[in-house]
Order: C-alpha cells, then structure tokens, then sequence
C-alpha cells in the first residue's frame, strides 16, 4: 500500500505492507521564509517535490510502481492547493498502476497510525498538530469529537508565538527549551469551555506581552497555560469516556513536556499512556497508506472522476467500519 | 468518608457534616499545573462555584444545597443527591420521558440563562435524576454572564454531548430541550440558536450549514 500525504506543509510518500510494517516514509517539507504557510507555494514546492520524493520512498522499499496494490492519499481536511497537488499525483499514480485509489481522511490517519504502532485497541486519542486540536473516542461506528479547539489549532498558537519571538522554524522545541529556563509565572487567559479550548486569545495576549516581559517567562507561561487547557479537557474526556488508554498522536505529540504532562493525567486516572513516535507523529505518507489498507478491506475505493478533495472533512463525518 | 467519585478536577467524597448527609467537593493539586497557575484555578472556582449552586436555586433550579466552604482546602461542602446520573439512564428511556426530561432541562437552562447564569458543562453526567427531579451538578466552569456567546456555547456543548454520547436519541432529545428552552426565553431564543450555529461553523471544518 501506498499512501500520498499533502494537507500543509508536508508532502509525503509512504508504503506499508498489509501487516502495518513500515517499509518507508520519505518526505519533503515547505518551510515559508517569513510567516506562516502561504498556501500557493506550499503547493508548488509539492508539485516539484513530489516525483523524487516518491521514487525515494520506493528504493527505499526495494518496490516497483507495478508491486504496489492500491494507491491511497489524502482527501482533507487541508489547505486547498495542497490537497489538490496531492490528489492530482495520487491520481496519475493510481491510472500508472492501474490500482485502485483510496481517498483517506488526514485526522483518521494521525488515530489508525498510532494504533497501528502502540496495538493498543481502544484508546481515548489527543491529536495536537499546527491545524488540529482535538480529543476523540470511537464510539459507535465513528470517532467521536469528545473536546476541540473553538478556533485555532495548539501547534497554530505556538508556532505564531515563536515566530513573533523571533524563533527560526520548527518553534516549538525552542520555545520549550526557553521555557526551562523560565523563572516566574506571568498570568494569561486560561479559557476552557466545557470540553472545548480556545487558543486565540491566549496567543493575542502573549504577543502583547512580548515587548515588556522575559521570553523565557513568557514561553513558560505560554506553555504551561495551553498545555494545562488541553489537560484539563483530556481528563474530562477520560474520566468521562472511561477509556483505558491514552494515545497522543500529532506533530505536537513530539513535545517532551505535553507528554509528561498527559502521562500524569493518565497516572492519576489509572490509565496507561501512549505516544506515537516521532517519525509517524507530523504529517507523513505511512499514516496514509496505512488509513488507505484498513480502508481498501472494507472496500472503500474511489473511482478518478469522482476522488474530490474535502478541505473541511471532519473527523466525526467519517464511518469506520474496520472497528465494528 | 468514602470516595464516591475521582472527577477530571475534583474528588468527591461522601459522609456526615453536622448530621447532614453531605458530598465534599475538593479541588485537588495537579502536579503537572505550574502552581501558581494551579491555585489560581482551583480556589477561584471553588468560590464561584459555591455561589453560583446558590444563586440557581434562587431562580428555581434544583441544585445542592451549599453548607460550607473552605477556600484553603479548595472544597465545598453539599448536600449528598440521592438520585442516578442521567446518562445511565438515557439507554433505558423511552422517546416520551426522553422528550419530558430534555423539555425540562431546556426550561431550567432556559431560566439559568434569563437569570444571568450559564453552567458552562452541561453533559449529561452532570444531572441528577432523583425521583424525576432533575438536578443540576458541577457549576465549575460557570458563570455570571448575560453574553450572547457564554449562552451559546453552553447549549452548543449540551448538542455536542447529545451527540457523542448519546447519538441515538441526539434530535428528539436536542429538539425537546430547544422547546423546553424557548418557553423561558422566548423572542431571546432565535439569536442564540443563530449563535450557536454560527459556534459549530466555527470550530475547524463543518461542511456548510448542518
């Protein structure tokens, strides 16, 4: 199985065997010179990336085009232009191949992946990206949206906070090494509705502090308030659903700090905690490919004129008949 | 005293305060909160939540009676419900009492609104059934408020508990809390039903108007 992933600033190629073995995962990333992604050039840089960035990721395999059983890629949620750049060439692949073509849902890959990885059958699932913030549990045939961001991604926030900073991109990392050095707790919206977060005025509020506070106090300060917001619903979520286990899954899943922090949740609730590692956790093709094989059993294909892109395809519109 | 539940925030215990069968509802410390933060959290809460149990009962809300508070514990002291938390037993109901129950919930929501009160986590373990009386628990992300937005959202969580959780009987039940709701709120009801279509649009990636 192949799987083509473009929602953002990724484009990636994966292929995975039936059994969830990851045979490769190459990928190549859009990094914007000032700013957050510019979506037109974000899918440029795909469009020139795409081609080696697949023939690599079959050498890597030892495969040929004609080996692969099925072509999958993912349909959104996304950025327009990426998702088009990705589905045009999953298309070309799957008409080369003459395989079939599985359109994946990206926020269904991020989950399968992670059970893929850890085998843990039914966990609650924190997936913390730059576009998405969500706390879900399968229920009844679909992930079910348990808590979310009411506006802007957590990975969103951090990221903007750094580059306001001054930090060079990827942010994230650096921020939390600045917040270790951080002394003092400086006070800052703290917004948590029912099971939802809200982001926006959090980072409005430290952008504005910026010019008379200490970066390292203010990133400590950033990050205990957004990680404490998404703890807090985490644990509503747990405590409501009674999932065994917790899988944190996501490009924001690589943060030492948020791991340690839902650990403990998931220590005071008795359950037991999972992360993706770090290679499967940002956007990548395996995650799709594997979505796409999980997909293909249940028969879930799509014929070319019909294998739109949906920029805004929510997780819970979604059927999963692979969980019964 | 004997732990009758371990919440996301709080522990609940039940006993004896002064002859009186009680919950105490203690915030406990989170080791992974920067302390500072943590305090802040817990003992602001605390203290509005206690007022706010009060202040509904005031506008005919069933809720616990508040005996005591003890800020520097982070605890409130209440009167113990005797009831079933109505999540358990939605499985159990028939499309009538589901309609009896959500009208009733939307006319006690309706009047925590009017009144200037929002509850900020209207899931359904949070009510308490006892005796077909439904109590109204956990006012810990309240509020005073009179804001459009703070109304919206509540009844946007209560819809998206509907949903998750109890999606079988998610419209029957949805549409006899909005009927119940409007009897209180009347002309009031329509801007914050636009509202809360305008919050479920909001969050990341509903396909068009639903």
């Amino acid at each position: 199985m192949l799987g083509i992933e473009c929602t953002a600033h990724t484009f990636g190629c994966g292929v995975v065997s039936s059994e969830g073995t990851v045979l490769s995962n190459t990928k190549a990333e859009y990094v914007p010179k000032t700013g957050g992604i510019h979506p037109r050039e974000a899918s440029q840089h795909h469009a020139a990336k795409a081609s080696s960035t697949i023939r690599d990721a079959l050498k890597e395999a030892d495969l040929r085009l004609s080996d692969i059983g099925a072509v999958a890629f993912s349909a959104g949620p996304g950025l327009g232009p990426s998702l088009r750049t990705g589905a045009t060439v999953a298309r070309m692949l799957s008409l080369l191949s003459g395989r079939p073509l599985v359109p994946v849902n990206h926020c269904i890959a991020h989950i399968e992946v992670g059970r893929m990885v850890t085998k843990e059958e039914d966990p609650l699932v924190v997936y913390v990206s730059g576009g998405n913030t969500i706390v879900s549990a399968f229920s009844d045939g679909r992930y079910r949206i348990f808590g979310e961001t009411l506006d802007i991604a957590l990975g969103n926030c951090l990221d903007s906070f750094a580059r306001s900073l001054g930090l060079s991109h990827p942010g994230v990392p650096k921020l939390e090494s600045l917040a270790n050095e951080g002394r003092s707790f400086i006070p800052l919206p703290y917004v948590v509705k029912g099971q939802d977060v809200s982001y926006s005025g959090l980072l409005t509020m430290a952008v504005r502090k910026i010019k008379d506070s200490d970066p390292r106090d203010l990133s400590l300060s950033l990050l205990e308030v957004a990680y404490g917001m998404l703890a807090e619903v985490t644990e509503r979520a747990l405590a409501h659903t009674e999932k065994p286990s917790l899988l944190l899954t996501g490009g924001v899943a690589r943060s030492p700090r948020l791991q340690r922090i839902l650990e403990s949740v998931c220590r005071e609730h008795s359950s037991r905690f999972y992360v993706v590692p770090p290679d499967l956790a940002g956007d990548n093709g395996a995650m799709i490919a594997w979505a796409g094989y999980l997909a293909i059993k249940e028969g879930l294909t799509a014929p070319i004129e019909s294998s739109y892109i949906r920029p805004k395809w929510r997780l819970d519109e979604v059927e999963v008949p692979w969980r019964g | 005293m004997t732990l009758i539940k371990k919440g996301a925030e709080a522990e609940l215990y039940r006993g004896k305060w002064q002859g009186f069968d009680v919950v105490f509802k203690r915030r406990i410390r989170k080791h992974y909160r920067n302390p500072d933060l943590d305090s802040y959290i817990r003992t602001s809460r605390t203290s509005l939540e206690a007022k706010l149990l009060s202040e509904s009962k005031r506008l005919r809300v069933p809720t616990p009676i508040v005996y005591f508070v003890n800020l520097q514990n982070t605890e409130i002291v209440m009167s113990y419900i005797p009831g079933t938390p109505l999540k358990k037993m939605i499985p159990d109901m028939d499309v009538a009492s589901i309609k009896q129950y959500f009208s009733t919930i939307g006319d006690r929501v309706g009047r925590l609104h009017k009144g200037g009160i929002v509850h900020g986590d209207l899931t359904t373990s949070n009510m308490i059934v006892k005796d077909g009386n439904v109590f109204f628990i956990d006012f810990g992300l309240g509020e005073y408020t009179l804001d459009l937005e703070a109304r919206g959202v509540d009844i946007h969580l209560m819809r998206r508990t509907l949903e998750s959780s109890h999606h079988e009987v998610s419209k029957i039940a949805y549409n006899s809390f909005i009927s119940g709701y409007s009897g209180v709120m009347g002309g009031e009801t329509e801007e914050v039903l636009r509202r809360v279509s305008e919050i479920r649009r909001r969050g990341r990636y509903v396909e068009g108007e639903r």
